[in-house]
């Protein structure tokens, strides 16, 4: 299958106006299993005007948050794809970059030092575009994500060491969470890297944070500790907004990797509730737009 | 956990009325300020031509598009998306916003610290809670952007929005030293053992 890099273009710049606006249905499922069991009344109201939210948004063509955050591209290369690398990186960048400027919306994105805004939503080294390659064939996959900064400003690193064992990685879970409180604009989904270098290890709590909900850990270590740990940070009482409730996380996920002998990593990295994300996949048939 | 209607400006008195757990809506004006904002204003001795005495901010850096200026976008800004930030990074900017510029009321998410709670106890103002992440049915309140000062800092301008049916907010922390989010932190710092227990963890 070959690749138009135009059609890259199109479909980047199309992915995040998507993403900002619908929410995937895993989310949305995950807000009417989080409203069922809350037993706070206050809480419940919060719920209930996200909810609110995610329909107003859809009625009137609207972002559903107005932080249209930094943007994430994750590219999956199938077997037999024929595509320019360099072109495709470059198709994305214009991609993200049309679709500020086209809509418009804001651009989040500024130098680290100087703080200036290109209103492009890009700059060095953003777009993050993360290439990857899969078995499937004649595939590529594109996936969008928006990352806010209310969640992302609460990501922790701890470079815990073997006789820390796994108690560590739990109790520094639970902690991350208590210090976010309502920053994060819970309910939030938690990611939870464990192992791996320290760069690994932080990038693996944002794959596991970004993850859809109701998709599990493919390590069974890591799939028992997401159980463990989404019901026993929902014991906290944070709440939708800090505002106090049951309805802290929508669960936590968990990516493993192995790691070193002397190492016991872990990283935290949040997802809010706005928890947006869009995909499309090239097969030769054509382009098909999904969550 | 009285409702109030507020027209802005509002009156000390008015604000020293608002306890924890009331709920507010907004009337008239509303100005939006940011990290940027304040740090011009605070840091680098930049000042504005609004006069923000009595008023209500909000945490924001709103997605606009820019047109012609007509009467019913006399800031040559349409709205488009208008939501809440995190409020904790402007922790503190609150003082000088209340003492230096008169700002009564702050509407964010997340919540402020101690030292904003001192400062609505000293001077007379309140914190409001938005639901964070709630933009589109926020902007359905936002009438215009009626005027925009420091606005080579766009997005995080000072935005000067008309609102109308702003809210309700939940009155979050009050000038009687009351704040939910010191409330809810004791009690989840009370909860982290019987977490931890719960994955066989001690404390
Ligand atoms: S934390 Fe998420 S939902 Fe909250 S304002 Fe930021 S992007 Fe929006």
């Amino acid at each position: 299958m070959k690749v138009d890099p135009a059609q890259v273009e199109t479909v980047a710049r199309e992915l995040y106006i998507r993403a900002l606006k619908l929410l995937p249905p895993d989310v949305k499922q995950g807000f009417d299993a989080l409203a069922r069991r809350e037993s706070d009344p206050g809480a419940q109201r919060v719920l209930g005007t996200m909810i609110r939210n995610i329909q107003v948004a859809e009625q009137t063509d609207n972002l559903l948050c107005q932080d249209t955050g930094i943007p994430i591209y994750n590219v999956a290369i199938g077997r037999n794809v024929d595509i320019d690398g360099h072109a495709l990186k470059q198709a994305i960048r214009s991609g993200c970059e049309r679709a500020t400027r086209e809509h418009p919306f804001r651009s989040s994105v500024v130098h680290p030092v100087t703080r200036a805004n290109e209103h492009s939503s890009c700059g060095r080294g953003v777009p993050v575009i993360a290439l990857d390659f899969s078995d499937a064939e004649e595939t590529l996959e594109i996936e969008m994500i928006p990352k806010g900064s209310g969640s992302e400003n609460n990501s922790f690193l701890r470079m815990a060491i073997p006789a820390e064992g796994v108690d560590a990685i739990k109790r520094f879970v639970i902690d991350c969470v208590l210090e976010a409180g309502g920053k994060t604009c819970p309910p939030t989904i938690v990611g939870v890297g464990v192992g791996g270098t320290a760069d690994l290890c932080v990038h693996l709590a944002k794959v596991a944070a970004t993850r859809p909900l109701g998709s599990q850990c493919d390590d069974a270590e890591g799939a028992k500790l997401e159980t463990e740990l989404t019901r026993a940070v929902n014991l906290l009482g944070v709440g939708p907004q800090g505002l106090g409730g049951d309805a802290t996380a929508f669960a936590v996920h968990v990516e493993t990797a192995a790691t070193h002998i002397t190492m016991n990593p872990v990283a935290v990295n949040m997802q809010c509730h706005s928890a947006r994300r869009a995909r499309a996949t090239f097969r030769p048939g054509g382009i098909e737009y999904g969550y | 956990m009285a409702h109030h209607e507020f027209t802005t400006p509002v009156t000390e008195a008015q604000v020293r009325a608002l306890q924890v757990n009331d709920t507010v809506t907004l009337q008239g004006t509303l100005y939006g300020i940011r990290d940027a904002t304040q740090i011009h204003l605070f840091d680098r001795g930049r000042t504005t031509r609004f006069d923000l005495r009595g008023h209500a901010v909000i945490h924001t850096a709103p997605n606009v598009k820019p047109v012609a200026k007509t009467p019913a976008n006399p800031a040559g800004y349409a709205p488009l998306c208008i939501g809440t930030t995190t409020s904790d990074r402007m922790e503190r900017f609150t003082h000088p916003l209340m003492q230096q510029c008169g700002v009564r009321l702050i509407i964010g998410k997340g919540g402020l610290r101690e030292a904003s709670l001192t400062a609505f106890g000293e001077l007379g103002g309140a914190y409001l809670a938005i639901v964070g992440g709630t933009a589109a049915l926020e902007t359905t309140w936002v009438e215009a952007i009626e005027d925009v000062d420091l606005d080579d800092l766009n997005p995080e301008s000072l935005w000067k929005f008309r609102v109308r049916g702003f809210g309700p907010l939940l009155v979050a922390m009050d000038s009687h030293g009351a704040s939910l989010y010191s409330e809810v932190k004791r009690h989840a710092q009370a909860r982290r053992a019987e977490a931890l227990a719960s994955l066989g963890v001690k404390a």
